[in-house]
């Protein structure tokens, strides 16, 4: 299978991309400075130390993201559908089939679209019984780590639902060239940096630091694939009472994903205030 | 001021048993074991009745019987399962008396507040979800929505038939069956629902009871055959039950602690303000998981604020739960009341400035005056931990974001109180505020229609409203 797109002549050596983490908006190397060989590409292998810095970066932009107006993260989120468009040629390259390409751009247009409507669907005014305006709106839960499908589409299935609403996200991805070539759709996207995160290498080594950190809100395990690590995931979790996606290991990326991917990591907020002259 | 002579409510209006079994399948048994224990009166120590102790066995039963009902329950059309519910509210509603006099009795809390805060909203969650019952297509979780089985519920004893309503009224609704399980200090309300059940004709099943202490609820929310499992308690006990869950594929919803901060600017109502401080941690003894225990007041505000603050806990009157001019009744439990002693003393001996109102507390029971520390700041304990009990910490702050910033500096995120005559100020801070009920100039307001829940770790999932069906909802 081609690793470049780039045209191989006799003359001509071809420059191979290294693929490294995505953290903050940057592509460092691990700090670790470790490495591992995937279809022939040595890609960064992420560390306890690089899943910190991947929470830091995405707790120090999530309030801002949150705070955009829930328009402008849709632009952000259409403007990733027109990026991965233009990349299509990557992904085949890489192998990932055109139907899922689409798939997957389709995905993003979709959910850009929530953006200004999940408050809609999933909020508005309680009739209570006395004199109050009470009101329930949705509200992003905060940093979300996510273990990630192996799949473009399985990924964007799980990263666009978690920054629609506001929140940001470190990815754990098990298919690192795939997930890195996302990142570089990402980041050419007005997406601000750290509102995606993206670390390769073994899950099952970063995981349980995510599951534990005391600065992460929610656990998607939707890409997990052992159910004895799930269950010990979804056990640390509790010390923090973290909310957790389980894993789907049947997933159909395909079907409708409905709200709930939206509303598991979403808080309700009630707010009530006297109603008089 | 005067003092008002005793208006003591007439406890014989309803008939306590010497002794209660397990409810389960549509009758009462004693436990496996003969296991019982003792619950008593918190304001004067008397032994009210002697309940059985569940044991592994006879949760088996429960649960058992409950899966035989939930197949048919969960065939009957919605419209007939929301007549029953609708049966439920009545009877509640009509025998609203008894049950309030009764909650007090176990409970220790005023009769003013179980009778016209507990028991109208206990009518009001089975109204509220009655009407849900035939039209759960419409609520907006998919067009088909399935309920999930049988739901093992853990409640706590400071709002014993509340809690059972919230709990219980959503569960029926969507189709669920359940076993529940009341606080070991608490269990005569839901012992008297049961009575409620059978009256309204509720098929066999559909509700069991099961009392006893923390090892019944360990076997209830560890059994391999419910579907669901709804705690509302404490975060610690809270973090065991997720550990317990995970990996089961058991759905899991958490109403956990709270430490809300009451935030009061200088442009406040005072005397409004005053009174939803005093509301919101002096109701219910402060028993209450988003009582507003610690205030933040704007420095230049502060002095003035609390003047009055301690000029009107001068007029609360602590006491008999049974005397209809009781404020404050009963410290629910010796072991409460240990606790609150405790945390006040490691409060004062922290540094804080302890002030109580002049009271006389009765001779027998569990009481604690109604307590403010200022001086507080955020490393103190009394400021961090959730102390449950009629206790005050009072902080200052002098700007908008100081007050935003020590609100949210908590790892709980269940409620919160705004006080300001400015609109888009409250807005703003409402916007900031990480806590899942935010009341603003009014607290410790509830209703059906309203979702209630935390942020962080006062737990996940919401009750009330649409949002409350979801928890029973594949």
């Amino acid at each position: 299978m081609p690793k470049s797109i780039a045209p191989r002549t006799a003359s001509r050596l071809a420059v191979r991309k290294t693929y490294k983490l995505y953290i903050g908006g940057a592509f460092p190397r691990s700090e670790s400075g470790r490495t591992f060989v995937v279809n022939g590409d040595n890609v960064a292998l992420a560390s306890r130390k690089d899943a910190r810095d991947a929470v830091v970066a995405a707790r120090s932009a999530q309030k801002k993201w949150a705070g955009a107006t829930a328009y402008n993260r849709g632009q952000v989120l259409y403007r990733i559908a027109e990026m991965l468009e233009a990349r299509r040629r990557e992904f085949a390259g890489l192998g990932v089939k055109a139907d899922e390409v689409d798939a997957a751009i389709d995905r993003w247009v979709w959910y850009a679209g929530w953006s200004d409507k999940i408050a809609q669907v999933a909020g508005g005014a309680n009739p209570v019984a006395g004199p109050f305006f009470n009101i329930s709106a949705p509200e992003p839960t905060g940093v979300v780590a996510v273990v990630a499908p192996p799949s473009l589409l399985g990924l964007v299935s799980v990263i666009a639902p978690a920054v629609v609403t506001g929140n940001t996200v470190v990815v754990l991805a098990p298919e690192p060239q795939v997930a890195i070539t996302l990142a570089e759709v990402l980041a050419t996207s007005d997406v601000p940096g750290g509102v995606v995160n993206i670390l390769t290498g073994k899950y099952a080594e970063t995981a349980p630091w995510l599951a534990a950190h005391a600065d992460v809100n929610a656990l998607d395990l939707t890409g997990v694939e052992h159910p004895e690590l799930a269950a010990e995931l979804e056990r640390t979790a509790a010390g923090t009472l973290k909310r957790v996606i389980r894993p789907r290991p049947d997933a159909d990326f395909t079907a409708d994903p409905g709200l709930r991917p939206m509303t598991a990591l979403l808080e309700t907020k009630t707010v009530w205030h006297p109603k008089g002259e | 001021m005067f003092s008002y002579a005793p208006a003591p409510e007439s406890r014989s209006v309803v008939d306590i048993a010497s002794s209660y079994g397990l409810f389960i399948d549509g009758s009462f048994d004693p436990a496996k074991d003969g296991g019982t224990f003792k619950t008593v009166n918190p304001a004067s120590e008397e032994v009210l009745a002697e309940v059985a102790a569940a044991g592994s066995e006879d949760v088996d039963r429960a649960v058992a019987a409950a899966r035989r009902a939930f197949e048919s329950w969960s065939a009957l059309p919605g419209s007939e399962r929301a007549k029953y519910l609708f049966r439920i509210a009545r009877i509640i509603q009509e025998r609203s008396r008894e049950l309030a006099v009764l909650e007090s009795l176990d409970n220790g809390k005023p009769i003013k507040e179980s009778r016209d805060v507990d028991l109208p909203l206990v009518a009001a969650h089975f109204f509220y979800y009655a009407g849900w019952a035939d039209k759960l297509g419409y609520a907006g979780f998919g067009p088909d929505p399935r309920p999930l089985g049988v739901a093992g519920q853990v409640i706590p004893w400071n709002f014993p038939l509340l809690m059972l309503a919230w709990k219980i009224a959503p569960a029926l609704a969507t189709g669920n069956t359940v076993v529940l399980k009341p606080a070991e200090t608490t269990p005569l309300s839901a012992l008297f629902f049961a009575d409620v059940c059978r009256q309204a004709d509720l098929p066999p099943g559909v509700v069991n009871i099961v009392t006893g202490a923390g090892d019944t609820g360990a076997y209830l929310v560890q059994h391999p055959d419910v579907n669901k499992v709804a705690f509302t308690g404490s975060t610690e006990v809270g973090r065991e039950i997720a550990r317990a869950v995970a990996g089961t594929g058991k759905r899991l919803t958490l109403e956990l602690g709270g430490k809300a901060a009451n935030i009061v600017f200088d442009d406040a109502p005072i005397d409004q303000a005053v009174e939803g401080i005093v509301n919101g941690i002096f109701f219910n003894q402060g028993h209450v998981c988003c009582a507003g225990s610690r205030l933040l007041v704007q420095e230049s505000i502060a002095e003035e604020l609390l003047t009055s603050l301690k000029r009107r806990m001068s007029t609360l009157r602590v006491g008999d739960p049974l005397d209809k001019n009781t404020d404050i009744g009963a410290i629910n439990s010796a072991a409460q009341l240990a606790r609150i002693t405790e945390l006040s003393e490691i409060g004062g001996a922290e540094g804080a400035e302890r002030w109580s109102p002049e009271c006389q507390l009765p001779d027998r029971g569990f009481w604690f005056a109604p307590t403010i520390f200022t001086g507080v700041t955020q490393a103190h304990r009394i400021a961090r931990e959730e102390i449950f009990g009629p206790v005050l910490s009072v902080l200052t702050f002098r700007t908008p974001a100081e007050a935003v910033e020590k609100a949210n500096n908590t790892p709980y995120g269940l409620s919160a109180g705004v006080w300001s005559e400015k609109g888009s100020r409250i807005l703003a801070i409402a916007d900031k505020l990480r806590a899942g009920v935010v009341w603003a100039n009014t607290f410790n307001k509830f209703d059906p229609a309203s979702p209630f829940g935390g942020y962080k770790e006062s737990g996940y999932g919401r009750e009330g409203g649409r949002h409350g069906l979801e928890a029973y909802l594949a």
